[in-house]
């Protein structure tokens, strides 16, 4: 009982600790200004628009998230509050867990709807927008997931923001892969395409490892 | 709940701090950390709270789940400048499982006036005390305390050492790292001798 009490507390915080520090407006501003300027150099061509489209909004997404991963940690390390996190009557895991799941609602849902708009400015058909939307949501929670682990392992690092890019793109590389072109096939065929059940695979083993690896980073940390 | 320090021995960056500490804290105790700067005050309390491992010796616990049972005061208050007073209160009761009430522990360490005023416009006295809240909404027998006086004015003091010695009225354990005395603490453990 105590267990869920602390892991919904610290979701709770997180989400609100988002909203409040305006959190979701950088990458939002960040996946805003790419998918706009993009198609500018690009130039008018309808049909190189269509080609390009999901392929970038999965780029784009992916760096607003890796953007939000540096101070996930590192804020709690620096102002002590990790600390109390180690006090608790749950495992490490879930409270890491509870922090990605706050982050995938806090940011990841809002870059979720951007999207919507943004694929239709890219030439999207109107009735695969939903398709490319969801997609992105379950591919964020694989970027989330296993940017937990880079974030954690890069928490006492100054400028973390460069080892946290080199620690997960690999990681990121099979649901860009999958997503996109589960995207870009979503025109034709919806959302049972293999390419989307690959990319809920990642999802599931994003959610599932990452934070089992950033709990390992923070012990080694608190010293 | 009962402490025993056994030949510890702890390093930090490769230069041994101190080594062959031994005490023990039964319940109702409390324990003064004194000694110079950098002769392991910290890295003790950080020790006991498991956070750090010694490089020799042991610490017992006879509780299971000690890490549930601790309160760790550190030199950084752990406060989230845009949240609001009463919510970091409300979040440390449901972090650590406590049951206390929220608006009597600010009111007790004297912060009713600012209970809704975001933690970062709070002096550096404030938010001491406001960390000091943690202790009240969460019940636990062991408190780790990392010269918890610095940054709070008389009043804040003998605040302090109210709650010290209510604790210890209860049962529970004091282990604290001073420079100036605190309480009337019944173990003296001088680091750096």
């Amino acid at each position: 009982m105590t267990m869920w009490q602390s892991v919904s507390a610290v979701f709770r915080r997180d989400l609100r600790l988002a909203w409040a520090g305006g959190g979701a407006a950088a990458p939002l501003g960040f996946f805003a200004g790419a998918t706009t300027l993009v198609p500018l150099a690009v130039g008018p061509d309808l049909k190189t628009l269509a080609l390009i489209g999901p392929p970038l909004l999965w780029v784009t997404v992916s760096l607003a998230a890796l953007m939000i991963l540096e101070r996930l940690f590192q804020a709690d390390l620096e102002d002590g509050s990790l600390d109390q996190l180690h006090l608790v009557d749950a495992p490490l895991e879930f409270i890491v867990a509870a922090k990605g799941a706050a982050l995938w609602m806090a940011i990841g849902l809002p870059l979720a709807l951007a999207s919507l708009p943004a694929a239709l400015a890219l030439q999207t058909p109107p009735h695969a927008t939903i398709a490319v939307a969801v997609g992105l949501l379950v591919g964020l929670g694989a970027f989330i997931g296993f940017g937990l682990f880079g974030a954690a392992l890069a928490a006492g690092v100054r400028r973390g923001g460069v080892l946290i890019a080199i620690l997960v793109l690999p990681f990121f590389a099979p649901p860009i892969i999958f997503g996109a072109a589960a995207a870009s096939k979503a025109a034709s065929d919806g959302l049972g395409a293999p390419g989307f059940l690959l990319l809920c695979g990642c999802a599931l083993a994003g959610v599932a490892l990452g934070p089992i690896g950033a709990a390992a980073a923070l012990r080694q940390q608190t010293g | 709940m009962r402490v025993d320090v056994e030949s510890l021995a702890i390093e930090r960056g490769g230069l041994r701090l101190f080594e062959n500490l031994s005490f023990a804290a039964a319940a109702g105790a409390h324990v003064a950390l004194t000694g110079a700067n950098g002769t392991g005050k910290t890295s003790l309390l950080r020790a006991l709270a498991g956070f750090l491992a010694p490089s020799a010796g042991r610490i017992r616990f006879d509780a299971e789940e000690p890490a549930a049972q601790t309160h760790f005061l550190g030199h950084r208050d752990g406060l989230k400048g845009a949240l609001e007073v009463r919510e970091h209160v409300a979040f440390w009761r449901d972090l650590m499982g406590g049951r206390g009430d929220p608006k009597s522990a600010l009111e007790r360490v004297g912060l009713t006036r600012v209970i809704d005023l975001p933690a970062r416009a709070l002096s550096a006295g404030q938010s001491r005390r406001l960390s000091l809240a943690r202790l009240l909404v969460a019940e636990r027998h062991l408190w780790l305390l990392d010269e918890p006086a610095a940054g709070l004015d008389t009043a804040g003091k003998t605040l302090l050492a109210d709650l010290i010695s209510a604790h210890r009225a209860s049962g529970g354990i004091v282990i604290a790292a001073v420079h100036e005395p605190l309480g009337s603490p019944d173990v003296d453990v001088r680091l750096g001798v």
